[in-house]
């Protein structure tokens, strides 16, 4: 192994280590919210039941299999790429996008639902209900508004990546952004595995 | 060579975690209409830990990293569990 081998390795270490550092910056910018969910639910346990049954669980349950498939597909294209199957990778991660784009569709009715029988933060029907009520909607709008962005940064990044594996610059023996860009993919996952039960499911 | 030593998840084996995971979706959801009282809330964290540390050791492909990477991860969970235990310590008897 000459030293610019050696140095390479290491660095693919270390930029997949730096990659985890701050996925646990993430893991507690939303573990924030998830705190404040926790204590104003125990708060007002009455007002959340009652507000959470407003959400539609089957839109939320085809969100988590939206999101769970586009988790796989991301995992598929890395063992592509290790493979030296471009192409396939390539395929894998725009089906990713396409997957994306759908979960975004799905926010976007949701949302103009929501807004459409005036369930936004500071809207004038919001100021008439129990302050747990309140609490509620605007925790869901901040914590899905938070998902989605990063469901969008990550559509951005592994768009680049794509773009990374045409030129040719991501390969079977360089590939240490499209680990890094599944490794954020899978936890834009992980976060709404969470989402999931405490919004949608849980009344 | 750069990333010689990582391992290669098979196809097979990302549709076996799928698979597992959407069924654990479906219990969750099936879960949700039995009546647990104060436990309804446990049993989905419970259902949802579970997916996510399939998530994490599969798809993240910790399960194949070295040995710090895990210790770390494992930390900083138990760090956030700490978190929610001393919020909830300062809630209850403030």
């Amino acid at each position: 192994m000459s030293t610019t081998e050696h140095s390479e390795l290491i660095d693919s270490d270390t930029g997949k280590l730096g990659m985890w550092l701050f996925l646990f910056t993430e893991l507690f910018l939303f573990g924030g919210l998830f705190i404040v969910y926790a204590v104003m639910r125990s708060k007002y346990a009455h007002d959340f039941h009652h507000a959470a049954l407003e959400l539609n669980a089957f839109v939320g349950a085809t969100n988590t299999v939206v999101l769970l498939v586009s988790s796989m597909t991301v995992a598929m294209s890395l063992t592509a790429i290790q493979q030296k199957r471009a192409g396939k990778a390539m395929g894998l991660l725009f089906l990713t996008l396409i997957l994306a784009g759908v979960f975004m569709v799905n926010k976007y009715f949701e949302w103009g639902h929501k807004i459409g029988l005036h369930l936004y933060p500071g809207s004038d029907v919001m100021k008439t209900l129990p302050h747990g009520e309140i609490m509620f909607f605007g925790l869901y709008f901040m914590m899905t508004g938070l998902h989605a962005l990063h469901v969008i940064i990550g559509g951005i990044l592994l768009t680049i990546v794509i773009m990374r594996i045409k030129s040719g610059k991501i390969n079977s023996e360089h590939y240490l952004l499209q680990e890094n860009g599944a490794l954020y993919w899978h936890l834009v996952d992980l976060i709404w595995i969470f989402l999931f039960p405490l919004l949608y499911l849980i009344t | 060579m750069n990333n010689h030593e990582n391992h290669v998840s098979s196809d097979s084996a990302n549709w076996t975690v799928l698979l597992i995971l959407l069924i654990l979706t479906t219990i969750s959801i099936l879960a949700i209409k039995i009546h647990l009282g104060p436990f309804t809330v446990a049993l989905a964290l419970l259902l949802a830990s579970v997916k996510v540390t399939i998530v994490l050791t599969y798809f993240m492909h910790l399960k194949f990293e070295n040995v710090l990477l895990r210790l770390m991860v494992c930390g900083v969970f138990l760090l956030f569990a700490v978190v929610i235990a001393i919020t909830f310590i300062d809630y209850y008897f403030r």
